[in-house]
């Protein structure tokens, strides 16, 4: 079998197990796809108990869904898809070298996830002062097929109790990868975690936009006997 | 009661009007098994040893692309396992097909599970407990449900099972062909006595089962006791006869289809009965109000049954005489805070049901 | 007889590269990390393997004599976790696909090498997990955790056996992750994809299940878990869940799972039958696309394990049929195996043994479940015996036995040393007997009735269970064997060469053990994969 040597640059942020730039960025890029992939499949699990439930108990469903505040629901989804946008500008920045802005657009994001989050936390201690939190002392006022409406309500703070969970962590990262920015980590070659990061992002972003939907849209008219 | 242990055995009895179609399928089984098991063996092993390596044999040829093989081969040896798994799979179907649609006149016996003993309610008001009696040669379906996890009620001799469930009837049907005594097991792990939830079947003669049943429980019928529960419960003051009341008539309403509130239609089965008694506004019939109260917590899973009885028998003009009053069983009525009465001895350890916000109470004392 | 001259045992390779703990700690070399999986899974496989023995030893009496119910019930449920989840699933890939992957692909490591480490580590925290539960008093709700007894009824630490093996999966995630962006974007000039070995291929189908199935029993498990502590209704009826859905949850993850088990071991033995009869796979182009066929067609068989469930009978029928089209597949391999062998040069090494093993143990194992694949066969034999039976036969017969090939094949360029011929052949003989001993009579009595999970019995079964106890004993012998040989051999075992075996491939062509990089020079790939006719002289060991 011939050998050959195989000549590379060695930048200072290639690793040694990779030949070049390129399949370094290429081997990242397949990476967190495939990741975003398992988490696609991860909240897959309570999307298909989310759709067997609401077509075995549609008043249930139908009428505990009307007890979502449409209105916060709907400043959230905006202020997550400005959140998108910030950080693709961010990404954007990078990829030109333009320090200040990428750090001014990181920061923006983080207020703007920030207030998501805040959002939610005012939601859930709604809910909670409303007795809708599934358990011992469940109460669900006006609702139809009262015994099933738990499992709205189970499954909305399951699945936006799993996506807040995921917007944290992106939180935490994305303070980390601030800090890397303002340090002058990333160059207009190399801002491989600032784009990683933005994919991330983006789909938790989207994630929340099939949410929105399912418990916050759907049914919204449904007036329902009682 | 125990019965002799049986003697070692290589199969177990054929008793039911299954077992021979599930034994000639699994000899059909095992013959294309053990060809195909022996002509692999064999062909490693005659291989292993016609082409084993000899000293100083020469280097192999060089090979030029990438693959050796043969797409007849492929394809022969693809499609024949094909073809003999789909005879597998369309007897297996058939089989099926026979066991999913139980006869119009098969005896309905009730069977609730419950950690860890077999309860079992005749219609006409026999009761027996990890026991079952039945007749040769009678079409028999057992409706089945579970007081607290997933059972399985298995009969090994007639080669039928089906879990049994919390919250849902499960069926299962057979036709006794053999008089004789066999195995009841458990087949769906319940938790400590699972290996001990167990009894037998009595097949017995038409004649000694109608002797059998006429030994009774004293209580009258299943749907006579029913018709209790129903009048204790003032099921009746909305539920009138002829449907003008405030809910929807049911003489003569069991079996048939029923037009809901959003358009669609379900049929008046036993789980529908079930749970428009425990979650009354999830299916609403057309043209009446959401307005029937939950009883869940209120009747107990045997209690339940012998409502559904009655408002069988409510189809049948000879069905029960109105005003005939029999006291139902204290355990059927569960008061909000008690749990029925066990049949056994067993504490009760499971949540308790007895009220809508069950939960906190269950957790007492066990761990996390 | 003859032996390539042995290299000094001071050679620079990545075992003596650095020393220390931490160096091995804080790795990111792929051969290392391989190696601390191997010996975790080693430690779980014996903890697994004790509570094998004390079911076959509490059944070989019709009473509950050795245990009490409550004791049984958590041996059973903690034998199968740490064989599923600790075992199983990690063994080969783990271990030999850390190790094996970037050398036949001409790499210097994985795509990821600190997500490798990490992946270790997520393993090891999730085995923590899981023997905490063991040491404070077990978990008895069988390793399929069905609800509601698992969410309402049990009474042991499911939460955090819930959480380990939910912590676990992660572990298995990044696993596959990193071998599927390896596999794409890290072979060497020249090696196309269809220049790729076997095992290659093999575990680029699994890491494909691993990275689609596993969120999903994750997301179930994690789902008890708070169903558990907080009770808030997702399987249970009296919160108006269904128990059901759980059914399908799990196992839409477990049935993809046992692919993951077996997948590498058929890429073990694909590897093993060309070096040993010297000649290519046939239909090598075949072999690797069942791989994918099986991976694609595994997730959608999933209801099999529901027939009777209470899920409905048409959507019973779809799994049936579909559940015989995923088993073609594993015959195609099956026989372009043995069609391997038809004019090769045969030699009945050690790993060739356990190869011939896996062929003869897997059928019979792929098609007793033809048997539970049919619906009205399935309904007599659920529960019992016969599937423990076939899924020990596929598991163990399968899977474990490609594991021992694969070790045993491997093993010389792992360590550098060859192990005692004789006794390696002797463990294999007894693994082989003991196994068929212990499994084959469980058939029987599945067909008889005897219902799983069943701590005492009707005296009927007694003579059956008996046999199956006396094989386990001979099993365990054989499967003790290796543990003291092997090891001996990484002191005392003769040196190896850098190919012993004779066989083709980029891993043999560099030194035994290899070095830290792997290659002195990134390989370029100008010929086929598995041709022989490149080998100077093939060597006989032994």
């Amino acid at each position: 079998m011939a050998s050959q040597i195989v000549q590379h640059e060695h930048s200072s942020t290639l690793k040694h197990h990779f030949a070049s730039d390129a399949q370094q960025l290429d081997a990242a890029t397949i990476g967190m796809w495939l990741f975003l992939v398992t988490e696609i499949m991860f909240f897959g699990g309570l999307f298909l108990a989310y759709f067997a439930y609401r077509q075995a108990y549609p008043a249930a469903f139908a009428s505990a869904s009307n007890k979502t505040n449409l209105w916060l629901g709907a400043a959230n989804t905006t202020v997550l898809i400005c959140s998108s946008l910030t950080m693709a500008l961010a990404v954007h920045a990078a990829s030109l070298g333009k320090r200040t802005l990428l750090v001014l657009f990181l920061i923006l994001t983080l207020l703007l996830g920030g207030a998501f989050l805040g959002v939610k936390a005012y939601e859930y201690h709604d809910k909670w002062v409303h007795h809708e939190i599934p358990g011992a002392h469940f109460e669900c006022e006006g609702c139809e097929d009262a015994g099933h409406a738990p499992l709205f309500f189970s499954l909305y703070f399951g699945m936006t109790g799993l996506h807040a969970t995921h917007m944290l962590v992106g939180f935490v990262l994305l303070v980390i990868i601030i800090v890397q920015a303002a340090r002058g980590k990333f160059t207009a070659k190399w801002y491989t975690p600032v784009e990683m990061f933005g994919l991330y992002w983006h789909f938790v972003d989207i994630v929340w936009i099939f949410l929105f939907p399912l418990l916050y849209l759907i049914d919204r008219s449904h007036t329902g006997l009682k | 009661m125990t019965m002799e242990p049986k003697s070692f055995q290589l199969f177990p009895e054929s008793a039911s009007n299954f077992a021979p179609s599930v034994d000639g399928l699994y000899t059909y089984m095992v013959v294309v098994s053990a060809f195909f098991s022996l002509l692999v063996g064999f062909l490693i092993v005659y291989f292993a040893v016609k082409y084993r390596k000899k000293p100083g044999q020469g280097i192999p040829a060089p090979i030029n692309d990438h693959s050796i093989g043969s797409m007849i081969l492929e394809i022969t040896w693809s499609v024949i396992p094909l073809a003999l798994s789909l005879v597998m799979f369309a007897w297996g179907a058939s089989i099926v097909f026979h066991e999913s649609r139980p006869p119009a006149d098969a005896i309905n016996i009730y069977v609730t599970g419950k950690r860890w003993m077999w309860k079992i309610q005749h219609m006409e008001g026999a009761r027996e407990i990890n026991e079952l009696h039945v007749p040769v040669g009678k079409n028999i379906r057992l409706t089945m449900t579970s007081e607290d996890v997933i059972h399985d009620f298995f009969v090994p001799a007639f080669r039928t099972k089906a879990d049994v469930l919390p919250g849902r009837y499960t069926t299962e049907w057979f036709q006794p062909t053999k008089i004789g005594d066999y195995h009841i097991f458990c087949a769906e792990y319940c938790g400590t006595k699972h290996s001990g939830m167990i009894g037998w079947v009595h097949v017995l003669s038409a004649e000694d089962y109608d002797k059998w049943l006429a030994q009774g429980s004293g209580e009258g019928s299943m749907a006579e006791q029913g018709e209790s529960l129903f009048n204790q419960l003032g099921c009746g003051n909305c539920h009138v006869k002829g449907g003008h009341g405030r809910a929807p008539n049911l003489y003569g309403a069991f079996g048939t289809k029923v037009d809901l509130s959003d358009g669609t239609s379900v049929r008046f089965d036993e789980s529908y009965t079930r749970e428009s008694i425990i979650y009354p506004q999830a299916k609403i019939v057309a043209g009446y109000d959401r307005i029937m109260p939950t009883f869940k917590g209120l009747i107990s899973d045997e209690g339940m049954l012998k409502l559904i009885e009655y408002i069988k028998s409510l189809g049948d003009p000879n069905g029960v005489v109105p005003g005939k009053t029999l006291t139902s069983e204290p355990s059927d009525i569960q008061k909000s805070g008690q749990m029925a009465v066990p049949m056994s001895e067993e504490k009760p350890q499971a949540a308790n049901k007895s009220t809508a916000s069950a939960g906190t109470s269950a957790n007492a004392g066990r761990q996390q | 007889m003859i032996t390539a001259p042995p290299p000094e045992k001071t050679t620079p390779n990545y075992l003596n590269h650095q020393h220390g703990l931490k160096s091995w700690l804080l790795t990111g070399d792929h051969k290392r990390i391989g190696i601390l999986y191997l010996i975790s899974v080693t430690m779980f496989f014996a903890l697994g393997g004790l509570f094998a023995a004390l079911i076959r030893l509490e059944l070989t009496t019709p009473a509950g004599d050795l245990l009490e119910s409550n004791q049984y019930n958590k041996v059973f449920t903690m034998h199968g976790v740490l064989m599923v989840f600790f075992f199983l699933i990690p063994s080969i890939p783990a271990t030999l696909g850390n190790f094996l992957i970037p050398m036949m692909i001409g790499a210097k490591d994985l795509a990821f090498p600190k997500i490798n480490l990490l992946s270790w580590y997520i393993y090891v925290l999730g085995g923590i997990f899981t023997l905490y539960v063991l040491l404070t008093g077990g978990i008895d709700t069988g390793w399929t955790f069905y609800t509601p007894f698992s969410t309402s009824y049990s009474n042991g630490y499911v939460i955090a056996a819930g959480l380990g093996i939910f912590i676990n999966g992660f572990s298995s995630i990044l696993t596959g992750l990193n071998f599927i962006v390896t596999i794409h974007r890290m072979r060497a000039p020249g090696l196309t994809w269809f220049r790729l070995p076997l095992f290659v291929w093999a575990h680029y189908a699994t890491a494909a299940i691993m990275i689609l199935g596993t969120p999903v029993v994750a997301v179930t498990l994690f789902l008890v878990v708070l169903e558990r502590g907080f009770h808030i209704g997702f399987f249970d009826p009296a919160y108006g869940g269904d128990p059901v859905l759980f059914q399908h949850l799990f196992w839409f993850y477990s049935h993809p799972a046992v692919y993951i088990m077996v997948l590498p071991s058929m890429g073990v033995v694909s590897e093993v039958i060309s070096t040993f009869s010297s000649k290519k796979p046939f239909g090598y182009t075949f072999i690797a696309f069942s791989s994918v066929a099986i991976a694609v067609f595994g997730f959608l068989v999933w209801g099999h394990h529901l027939f009777v469930a209470g899920q409905s009978i048409y959507a019973g029928l779809v799994f049936s049929v579909l559940s015989y089209i995923v088993a073609i597949p594993s015959a195609v391999k099956v026989f372009n195996w043995a069609a391997t062998m038809y004019k090769g040069q045969v030699r009945l090494e050690t790993p060739m043994l356990y190869s011939l093993g896996f062929i003869g143990l897997f059928t019979i194992g792929g098609l007793t479940g033809l048997f539970l694949a049919s619906f009205g066969m399935n309904v007599h034999l659920t529960d019992t015996y016969f599937v423990v039976a076939h899924f020990h036969y596929t598991m163990v017969g399968g899977a474990l036995l490609g594991y021992l090939s694969g070790i045993h094949f491997w093993w010389p360029k792992i360590f550098g040393r060859m192990y005692s011929q004789v006794w390696s052949k002797v463990s294999a003989a007894l693994v082989f007997v003991g196994f068929n001993l212990t499994f084959f009579p469980q058939f029987l009595l599945g067909y008889m009735g005897m219902p799983r999970r069943y701590h005492v019995y009707p005296p009927e079964f007694q003579v059956f269970n008996v046999l199956s106890s006396a094989g386990a004993s001979v099993l365990a012998l054989g499967l003790l064997l290796p543990a003291i040989y092997l090891t001996w051999s990484l002191k005392y075992g003769e040196v190896a060469s850098a190919n012993p075996w004779g066989a083709t491939g980029l891993e043999w062509q560099t030194s035994s053990p290899p070095i830290a990089e792997n290659f002195e020079v990134t390989p370029v790939v100008t010929t086929e994969a598995y041709d022989y006719s490149t080998q100077q002289e093939v060597v006989h060991v032994g």
